[in-house]
């Protein structure tokens, strides 16, 4: 393996293994005064973050690399698991060094796990991100406007400073850069799957939860730039689009199993909310309304917001004709709301395409793949056999 | 049958028993005829239904929750629910979603018998559950009908924000109101909006006063299992009517008798006679066995005498009130403040102030697979309640209206031990 991409991929590895979180109590010891504010999936408003001065940390849940200790005892067992690691972090001391914890509205479950914190850690700061789910600017961005400049203001005052708007744009600028990186090497990944393996690109995806957006950027450039040189040579797989995984994250050794089994993955919703806006957010002018209006007119579709249009499915269709996909696999953590109340209506969307589909469920914590890996393998094999194509 | 805690010879319909089935009845019969007699009809949900602005056009609401009780006390919910996995509903998710889906998909005969007509318009107001946005999603690509999306934000700390209503109120004129407009025929009449809440209000105020009934000793009332024949009217197609004024008069003369006679609340085995336990509920009831579990609070002289159940369609016993002077800032206020529209903390919060408010022994949390908007967080709600309030709690799992998920078993052994404990406590003095 060329020695760059080895180093990059050693990084982004250790980074993904580390539940302690030791990069983000490194970034805060460089400099006396920094604060890192956490967030959850989908989408927070990290430039707003960034701009303060501050780290955000994307918060995933503890995977298969965390043993749940306490973290069970505070939910049912028909609730998901991502709660549970989320909590297990931070009653063992894993989150101690945030400073603040933001809560995006993607499900009910995320939603009273806001409430839950504010109870279990009283004085820190907790925010529910409450997202419009209308789309009208006059309406749904004049209250989403109302809520950025909220959290602009409680940003700053965390920070014990003000927010520029100098600052704001050059933020918005910066995360613009990270976006079409990452936007670049899915584009690649699809063009040439087996020179991105889905292990390595999802831990270097992974990597931006923890590290400063500049940072994230460099190590997804030159981690495209090196793998693109690659001479591994294309194999007869399924080129396939994942969906579900939007919030509660698989274990990586799933992924790689789907693509054991014979799959290319050329799309997912993995991580979604660092490719959240379709386009660049304006760099100039008004910044605040900047991020409103890309929130309102960019969003990439997902279970959790609206569909206004009435076109649930459209993204999928779309996404796998785009990608040249053989099929879609829906792969949904175990009762997850937004994304199996979805799946019927994405399902007849690929029906009416007849595009051929498989799907199963998983927890951040799966550690048995054989079933996964046949069910995977055998739609991989029928789609390479038995296609009209 | 006569047990030590019912007393059979009283058994007997009540006045506001027989109303109340008279007007369900007639509202599914109408529901019936409603496109024949050239009527529209508006699918909703009852967290933060809007059925004055409906009824103010003429419109009839649907309430899909509705349904799915009433088919899970009529034991027809488990034939929907497997009809509609056989769809691709996964198991996972809510089932009164399912019921519905599985209600449609076999012909869409509501649970009286009568068939529903298909909604002219689905009114999806987002208060307090994700699920709904789906729930209508899906609806939408059944029935191709066009939707009004109404977003309530959620109060994460618990209190109304002016911009919540602004936002709220924005919406209600610029997308609910126009497509209101469109499916009915009518334009807007505010002054009929505003007498229709005036009577909205005039029933409010008997509501609270049956609620608050639970305060006397022993309670006139059973504030969950009697509670939600009490909330029907007011949660869902009868507010701002004359028949639901009338329907809360005279229930509360009834219990004013009640209370003259120092009679317990009616049970389905007759009136409750030897209150031994007084107990505040969280989280809503199981439809599909639900005489079978009240049966095991009353005979072990359990009464409840709060219910967080009773406030998902509005918080009138905090005060609130539709206000005719304010129409659109009250019906968003009316939304905003639903129960499981609060943030954690405002919901144990107001579970304390019953249980001190109504002298309760122990309170008792009945987690509901189905719904993660009340299920999540309870577990740590049980804590800090006992640690609030000194009064121990008790934890059951079941669901809405899937059997599948409610164990009579282990569900009946749970609360015994509950009971027991409590008893133990009381004889050891042990007090909160």
């Amino acid at each position: 393996m060329n020695p760059e991409l080895e180093q990059i991929l050693s990084r982004a590895q250790t980074l993904y293994e580390d539940v302690d979180y030791k990069a983000v109590a490194e970034w805060k010891s460089c400099a006396p005064g920094r604060r890192a504010i956490g967030y959850m999936p989908i989408y927070v408003p990290r430039e707003l973050i960034h701009a303060a001065g501050m780290l955000p940390v994307g918060i995933f849940g503890g995977g298969d690399r965390l043993e749940i200790i306490r973290g069970d005892a505070y939910f049912q067992s028909y609730i998901c698991h991502i709660p549970r690691s989320t909590i297990e972090l931070a009653i063992s001391g894993r989150l101690d060094m945030l400073d603040g914890m933001l809560f995006p509205s993607i499900c009910d479950v995320i939603r009273n796990l806001s409430g839950m914190w504010t109870m279990l850690f009283p004085g820190r700061y907790v925010r529910y991100v409450d997202l419009p789910q209308n789309y009208d600017a006059r309406v749904g961005g004049e209250f989403w406007r109302r809520e950025l400049t909220a959290m602009r203001a409680d940003m700053a005052r965390l920070a014990g400073g003000e927010i520029s708007d100098q600052n704001l744009r050059n933020s918005i600028r910066i995360y613009n850069q990270n976006r079409r990186a990452i936007r670049e090497l899915y584009q690649a990944r699809s063009e040439s799957p087996w020179l991105f393996p889905i292990a390595q690109v999802y831990a270097v995806l992974r990597a931006g939860s923890v590290l400063p957006p500049e940072e994230h950027t460099t190590m997804v450039r030159r981690y495209l730039e090196v793998a693109s040189q690659g001479s591994t040579l294309p194999e007869d797989r399924s080129r396939v689009v994942l969906t579900g995984m939007f919030c509660e994250q698989p274990p990586l050794a799933l992924l790689i199993t789907l693509e054991r089994a014979g799959c290319w993955i050329v799309d997912d919703d993995l991580l979604l909310g660092f490719r959240w806006f379709t386009g660049e957010v304006p760099e100039g002018g008004d910044a605040i309304e900047n991020l409103a209006q890309a929130y309102l007119t960019q969003s990439v579709a997902t279970a959790s917001c609206y569909a206004p249009d009435g076109q649930r499915g459209r993204w999928l269709v779309d996404a796998v004709r785009q990608n040249h996909a053989d099929g879609v696999i829906f792969c949904a953590p175990s009762f997850c709301d937004p994304a199996l109340l979805e799946q019927p209506m994405l399902v007849a969307a690929l029906e009416r395409e007849h595009i051929p589909h498989t799907q199963f469920k998983y927890s951040e914590d799966t550690g048995q793949f054989a079933v996964i890996r046949e069910q995977a393998g055998t739609f991989s094999d029928s789609i390479r056999l038995w296609s009209e194509a | 049958m006569t047990k030590d805690n019912v007393q059979e010879s009283t058994v007997q319909k009540e006045r506001s028993m027989v109303l109340q089935k008279q007007l369900i009845g007639d509202y599914y019969d109408s529901l019936g005829r409603a496109h024949e007699e050239g009527k529209r009809v508006v699918s909703t949900f009852v967290p933060g239904n809007l059925t004055e602005l409906l009824r103010s056009f003429d419109l009839l609401p649907i309430l899909p929750e509705i349904n799915a009780l009433q088919s899970g006390m009529r034991k027809l919910s488990a034939n929907f629910i497997a009809e509609a996995e056989k769809h691709g509903h996964s198991e996972d998710v809510c089932t009164y979603v399912k019921c519905d889906i599985g209600m449609l998909k076999l012909g869409n005969v509501g649970p009286t018998g009568v068939k529903l007509p298909n909604p002219d318009l689905l009114l999806l107001s987002y208060t307090g559950c994700f699920t709904f946005l789906k729930w209508f999603e899906l609806l939408r690509q059944e029935y191709q009908c066009p939707v009004a999306m109404l977003h309530v934000p959620y109060l994460a700390n618990g209190r109304i924000e002016p911009h919540h209503v602004d936002y709220v109120v924005q919406q209600l004129r610029t997308e609910v109101i126009p497509k209101l407009e469109q499916v009915s025929g009518r334009r807007y009449d505010e002054a009929r909006l505003s007498e229709m809440l005036a009577l909205s209000a005039k029933a409010e105020d008997d509501f609270v006063w049956v609620l608050e009934s639970a305060k006397n000793e022993p309670s006139p009332i059973d504030a969950y299992f009697g509670g939600v024949y009490y909330i029907g009217p007011i949660f869902t197609a009868f507010r701002g009517t004359s028949e639901g004024v009338e329907y809360y008069r005279v229930l509360r003369e009834e219990i004013a008798e009640r209370i003259k006679l120092g009679l317990g609340p009616v049970t389905p085995e007759g009136t409750m006679e030897r209150q031994r336990y007084r107990l505040v509920v969280e989280g809503p009831p199981n439809w599909t066995s639900f005489r079978e579990f009240w049966k095991m609070f009353y005979d072990e002289g359990a009464v409840i005498v709060a219910s967080s159940y009773t406030k998902v369609g509005g918080l009138y016993d905090r005060g609130f009130r539709h206000d005719p002077n304010r129409p659109l800032e009250s019906l968003a206020e009316y939304c905003l403040g639903c129960y499981t529209n609060l943030g954690l903390p405002a919901r144990v919060d107001l579970l304390e102030r019953y249980i001190r408010e109504y002298r309760a022994d122990g309170f008792m949390i009945n987690s509901v697979k189905s719904c993660n908007s009340f299920s999540v967080g309870q577990l740590l709600m049980l804590r800090q309640l006992e640690q609030r309030t000194g009064v121990p709690g008790g934890f059951i799992e079941s669901d809405l209206v899937d059997p599948r998920y409610f164990s009579p078993a282990n569900i009946k052994n749970r609360i015994e031990s509950y009971l027991q404990m409590l008893e133990q406590r009381r004889t050891a003095g042990v007090t909160a």
